[in-house]
C-alpha cells in the first residue's frame, strides 16, 4: 500500500492530561506536523504508543505493530456518524482482537485501494460506509488472523488448527506457549497472505452486537480531536472570498483599495467563483472581503425567487410528468371512486449547516498538491483539484480529517471550498499553505440545497373505505442530473422519486410522475435525499387517507403491508413500544410513520402536545430500525437520535427562501435550527437481525417528520403541508 | 496593539488588532485549537470559554475586552466538576462529528458550578445556546445528570 509517515501529533501530555501545558500545545501547533491522527478508544492505550519499525501490513485495511496495537485504516469520512469505531468493530471480531489494542486512521486517497464498493470511487454518503464494508473487512481481519496464527504455529512447531485466538492472545494450550499480536507481528509480515479464509458464523460473534465506546470520545471531549479547520502549516496564510449574491453571477469589477489598506493584507485574487482575499489571519481575511467594493455581472445568474419558482411548480403540478412507477390504471378508477382526498404540499430549500463551516488547506509546491480537508469525495476532490492546478490527480495528496458534520454537504461534484482553496494556492508564491475558511454567512447563502419541490396527491376510495387509486405527482430539481451518477439521458433520477415511487403500501392503481426542473439555485443531496420530502408527503398523505376511510392510521397502514414484512416488523415494534392505543393526557396526540431508506426500515411514534395558548411540543418519539446486523447498536441509537433531531430541526424551522434571486438567510439567527429545549425524548428499539447490515446515518431522518405531523393531525383535525411548520400558525 | 491575560493559567501577550475577536486570538496566536467557529454571531455556542469563570461566546468578544483577564478553554479545563463532565460525554458517547463539544462541554462545567444539581428546565436554559447539528442533545441532557449524580 502507498504507506504514508503517520507521526503522532497527540503527545502523551496532550492526550492523557486534561490540562497540557501552553507550551506543549503551541509547540504542536507552530511544529505544522499534524498529518494523521491515530484514535484510540482511550487515552492511555495511545499514549503507550511508540513509532513503528517492523508492522504488519496484513492487507490494505489492518496494520498490526510490534506494540501489540492493530490499526484500521478507514476509508470512510468520519463526520460524527461513527466510522472510526464501526469499521474497526468488524476487523476486531474477525481478527479476534482486544477493543482496547484497536486504532482508527484515515486511508489516504487511492480510489484503487478505498473506493466505496457502492461507487466504483472512494467517497463516503448513501449510508454505505457499513454496508460496503463489512464483507471487506471481515476478510481483511480474518486473513490478518489466519496469518497470525501460522506465524505462531511455525515458531512453536504446532499445528495452526490447534491454536486460539481470544481478546488479542494467540495461544497453544498442550505446548503451554501465548503471545500478543505484537509478539508475532514481524513473524506474520514475512508470510503469504491466504487466497481463501473462513469468516467467523455471526453465532460466534463476540464484538459485533455488543456496545462499545467510541474511538474518538477522548479527542473529542478534550480539544485534541483535530478537524480540517484546527490544521497549521508553516507559513501557512488565511483566506476568505466574496461570492456574488446571485446564483449564476460573476465578477465584473473589483475595487480593493480599502481592502488592501488593511494590515495583514497580503493579496486579492480573483478566482472562478469570486474574489478571495488572502491575510495573516482570518479575521483580517473576513474584514477585507468585507471592504472590497466588487460589481457584479448579474446577466446570467438565476433572479427568480421562492414565490415565483412556487407558482411556476404548482402550475406545473397540474400537468401529466414523467412516470416514475404505474400500475393499473389510476386514471380510470379515481373516475369510479365513491370518495376523494387530494392536496399540495410544498417544501422549501434546505441548507445542511454542518457545524464546522466549509474549509480547506492546501499547499501547491513544485507541482504537487497536499490537501487537509474533512475531503468526503476524495477521488472527486483530488481530480478538481487537479484541474484547477494543471496536474494529475495523482499529484494530489488529500489527507481527509475530521469533518465537523457533513450531512451531505462535503460530497460535491464541484468539491467547491476545496477548488476554491486550491485557485488560491495557485496565485501565491509556490509552497504557501493557504487555509480557506467559507464563514457562517458563506455557507447558508451558498447554495448547494436540498431541492424546494411541490407534490400534488389524490387517492380515491370506495364505498367501503378501500383505496382504489393512488396518485402522486412531483415537481422539483434533479439531484444527479449532469453528475457522474447521472442515469440514461431522459431517465427518471431515481433520488427524486425514492420514498415515493417505492409506495410499501399494497394499493392496486398507482401513478406517480415527476417533472424535473431547471433552475439557477444550485442543489445536492440532504441526510436521506429524496425520502426527506416523498416519505413525509407519502406518510402525511396516507393519514389522510385513513382518516377518509374512517381508520386508524397504524391499522391502516398494517393492513396493506403484507408483502413488506420488514417495514410492518418495524412499524408493529414502534407502535407496541409507544402503547399505541393507550390512553394520552389532554391535549396530546400520536401520530405514526414508516419509511425505507437506503436499505433499512424505521418507523417512528411521535407524542406530540398542545399547551393551552397552542403551542405544540414534540414530548417523545419511538423509534423501531431494522439496518440488519447491528455492528454497534449504541451507535445506531445515536444515529436514529441524531436523524431525529436533525429531521425535526427541518420540518420545524428550515427553510431557505429567496427574493429577486438572492437567499434571504444568513445564519443561525434567520436560519434557525433545532436546540436543546426542543429535543424530544427519543426511545430507540433495533430489530434483531441476521440479514447483512445496511446503513444508519440518514434513515433516521425520514419518519419524523410525518410522525410529527400526523400527531398533530390527530390533535388540530388540520394537516400540514407547508414547511416548515412554523411557516403557518400551528394553534389554528 | 499588545493586550495581556491569562490563558489556562499561563500569563499570554498577544499583539493583534484590539477588535479581533477573543476567538482567533486563542486558535491563531496562542494556537489552542479545541475552541471552535461555528457562526461569528453568538449563536451558536462552539466557541465558548471561560473568561473569569463565566460561559462566554468568544466569537464575539474583542481581544480588547479581555485585558487582564483569566480565559480558560477546553483545554485547559481542569477540577472535579470539569472531570465529570468529560467522564460522563465519554461513559455516555456523548459525541458524534464532535465540533460543538467542546463549547457544549465548557457550558456545561460553567451550569454544574453554579448549579449542582440542574433540572431538565436548568439544562435547557443553561444549554439553550449551544448548537449541535448532529442534535445529541438527548444524550447531553443525559451526560450532565450523569455527571451532577457523580458529584
Amino acid at each position: 500500500m502507498n504507506k504514508q509517515a503517520f507521526p503522532f501529533a497527540q503527545t502523551a501530555s496532550s492526550v492523557s492530561n486534561l490540562t497540557p501545558s501552553r507550551r506543549d500545545m503551541l509547540k504542536g501547533a507552530a511544529a505544522g506536523l499534524i498529518i494523521s491522527f491515530t484514535f484510540a478508544p482511550m487515552a492511555r492505550a495511545l499514549a503507550a504508543v511508540t513509532p513503528a519499525k517492523k508492522d504488519f501490513e496484513a492487507n490494505a485495511f489492518v496494520r498490526i505493530a510490534p506494540d501489540n496495537t492493530v490499526t484500521v485504516i478507514i476509508k470512510h469520512l468520519e463526520m460524527g456518524q461513527g466510522v472510526y469505531t464501526g469499521l474497526p468493530t468488524i476487523v476486531a471480531e474477525e481478527l479476534d482482537a482486544d477493543w482496547s489494542q484497536m486504532r482508527a486512521e484515515s486511508a489516504p486517497a487511492n480510489a484503487e485501494l478505498y473506493k466505496n464498493l457502492a461507487f466504483g470511487m472512494q467517497g463516503t454518503g448513501g449510508s454505505t460506509a457499513i454496508a460496503n464494508s463489512y464483507d471487506q473487512l471481515r476478510k481483511a481481519g480474518a486473513t490478518a488472523r489466519a496469518m497470525l496464527v501460522e506465524a505462531a504455529a511455525k515458531e512453536w512447531k504446532v499445528p495452526a488448527a490447534d491454536i486460539v485466538v481470544k481478546k488479542g492472545v494467540i495461544s497453544h494450550a498442550s505446548s503451554n506457549h501465548t503471545a500478543t499480536f505484537g509478539q508475532m507481528a514481524e513473524k506474520a509480515a514475512a508470510l503469504t497472505p491466504p487466497a481463501d479464509v473462513k469468516l467467523k458464523d455471526p453465532k460466534d460473534f463476540t464484538l459485533i452486537g455488543t456496545v462499545l465506546p467510541r474511538m474518538d470520545n477522548v479527542a473529542k471531549t478534550t480539544g485534541t480531536a483535530i478537524f480540517a479547520l484546527d490544521i497549521v502549516r508553516p507559513g501557512m496564510v488565511y483566506a476568505s472570498i466574496a461570492h456574488p449574491p446571485r446564483f449564476g453571477g460573476k465578477m465584473k469589477r473589483v475595487d480593493d483599495t480599502a481592502a488592501k489598506k488593511i494590515k495583514g493584507v497580503i493579496a486579492v485574487v480573483p478566482i472562478s467563483t469570486g474574489v478571495a482575499v488572502v491575510a495573516d489571519s482570518f479575521w483580517t481575511a473576513k474584514q477585507a472581503r468585507d471592504a472590497l467594493q466588487i460589481t457584479w455581472d448579474d446577466s446570467k445568474a438565476e433572479k427568480r425567487g421562492t414565490a415565483e419558482l412556487t407558482a411556476e411548480y404548482k402550475a406545473l403540478a397540474k400537468t401529466p410528468g414523467q412516470s416514475a412507477r404505474k400500475e393499473g390504471n389510476a386514471a380510470e378508477a379515481m373516475k369510479k371512486a365513491a370518495k376523494t382526498v387530494d392536496t399540495e404540499f410544498e417544501f422549501p430549500f434546505l441548507a445542511h449547516a454542518p457545524m464546522e463551516p466549509l474549509d480547506a488547506t492546501v499547499e501547491f509546491k513544485d507541482g504537487a498538491c497536499e490537501v487537509w480537508a474533512g475531503s468526503q469525495f476524495q477521488t472527486v476532490d483530488q481530480g478538481n483539484v487537479a484541474k484547477a492546478l494543471g496536474i494529475k490527480p495523482e499529484q494530489v495528496t488529500i489527507h481527509t480529517l475530521l469533518a465537523g458534520g457533513s450531512f451531505g454537504r462535503r460530497a460535491n461534484f464541484t468539491s467547491d471550498y476545496i477548488t476554491e482553496a486550491a485557485e488560491i494556492a495557485k496565485s501565491l508564491p509556490n509552497g504557501t499553505p493557504v487555509k480557506l475558511i467559507w464563514t457562517r454567512e458563506d455557507d447558508i447563502k451558498g447554495g448547494k440545497y436540498r431541492p424546494m419541490y411541490v407534490h400534488s396527491m389524490k387517492a380515491g376510495l370506495d364505498d367501503k373505505g378501500n383505496v382504489i387509486a393512488w396518485t402522486h405527482r412531483i415537481v422539483g430539481q434533479s439531484i444527479m442530473k449532469g453528475t457522474p451518477f447521472q442515469g440514461q439521458p431522459g431517465s427518471v433520477d431515481a433520488t427524486s422519486v425514492e420514498g415515493a415511487a417505492n409506495l410499501p403500501y399494497d394499493l392496486p392503481n398507482i401513478d406517480v410522475e415527476i417533472h424535473t426542473t431547471d433552475i439557477g439555485v444550485p442543489i445536492l443531496w440532504w441526510r436521506s435525499v429524496g425520502s426527506t420530502h416523498n416519505s413525509y408527503a407519502t406518510e402525511v398523505f396516507t393519514d389522510m387517507v385513513a382518516k377518509a376511510a374512517g381508520k386508524d392510521p397504524y391499522a391502516f397502514r398494517q393492513a396493506l403491508l403484507d408483502k413488506h414484512p420488514r417495514h410492518k416488523a418495524v412499524l408493529d415494534l414502534a407502535a407496541q413500544k409507544a402503547g399505541w392505543g393507550s390512553a394520552l393526557p389532554k391535549d396530546t396526540a400520536r401520530g405514526i410513520a414508516v419509511a425505507e431508506a437506503f436499505g433499512s426500515f424505521v418507523a417512528q411514534v411521535a407524542e406530540v402536545s398542545r399547551d393551552a395558548k397552542g403551542k405544540i411540543k414534540v414530548e417523545r418519539i419511538v423509534c423501531a430500525v431494522d439496518c440488519g446486523v447491528a455492528i454497534n447498536p449504541d451507535m445506531i441509537r445515536a444515529q436514529m437520535e441524531g436523524g431525529i433531531g436533525y429531521g425535526l430541526g427541518a420540518i420545524m424551522k428550515g427553510a431557505i427562501t429567496l427574493k429577486d434571486g438572492v437567499v434571504e438567510q444568513s445564519n443561525f439567527d434567520s436560519y434557525d435550527v433545532l436546540r436543546i429545549d426542543e429535543m424530544p425524548k427519543v426511545e430507540v428499539y433495533i430489530v434483531s437481525s441476521g440479514t447483512a447490515p445496511t446503513g444508519v446515518g440518514e434513515p433516521g431522518v425520514p419518519p419524523v417528520g410525518p410522525a410529527v405531523a400526523n400527531a398533530i393531525f390527530a390533535l388540530t383535525g388540520k394537516p400540514i403541508t407547508q414547511l416548515p411548520f412554523n411557516k403557518k400558525a400551528l394553534s389554528s | 496593539m499588545s493586550i495581556s491575560f491569562e490563558l489556562n493559567g499561563q500569563a499570554v501577550t498577544v499583539d493583534v488588532d484590539p477588535e479581533m475577536p477573543l476567538l482567533w486570538a486563542i486558535r491563531e496566536k496562542a494556537g489552542l485549537t479545541g475552541t471552535k467557529f461555528g457562526c461569528g454571531i453568538a449563536q451558536c455556542g462552539a466557541c465558548t470559554v471561560h473568561i473569569d469563570g463565566i460561559a462566554s461566546r468568544s466569537c464575539s468578544t474583542p481581544v480588547s475586552a479581555v485585558a487582564g483577564a483569566k480565559i480558560t478553554t477546553i483545554e485547559g479545563l481542569s477540577g472535579k466538576t470539569a472531570q465529570a463532565v468529560q467522564a460522563s460525554w465519554q461513559k455516555l458517547n456523548v459525541v458524534q462529528c464532535g465540533y460543538c463539544q467542546s463549547g457544549q462541554i465548557m457550558s456545561a462545567v460553567a451550569l454544574l458550578s453554579t448549579t449542582p444539581k440542574p433540572t431538565n428546565d436548568d439544562i435547557d436554559n443553561a444549554m439553550n445556546g449551544n448548537i449541535c447539528r448532529c442534535a445529541t442533545y438527548h444524550r447531553i441532557r443525559e451526560a450532565i445528570h450523569d455527571a451532577a449524580k457523580s458529584l
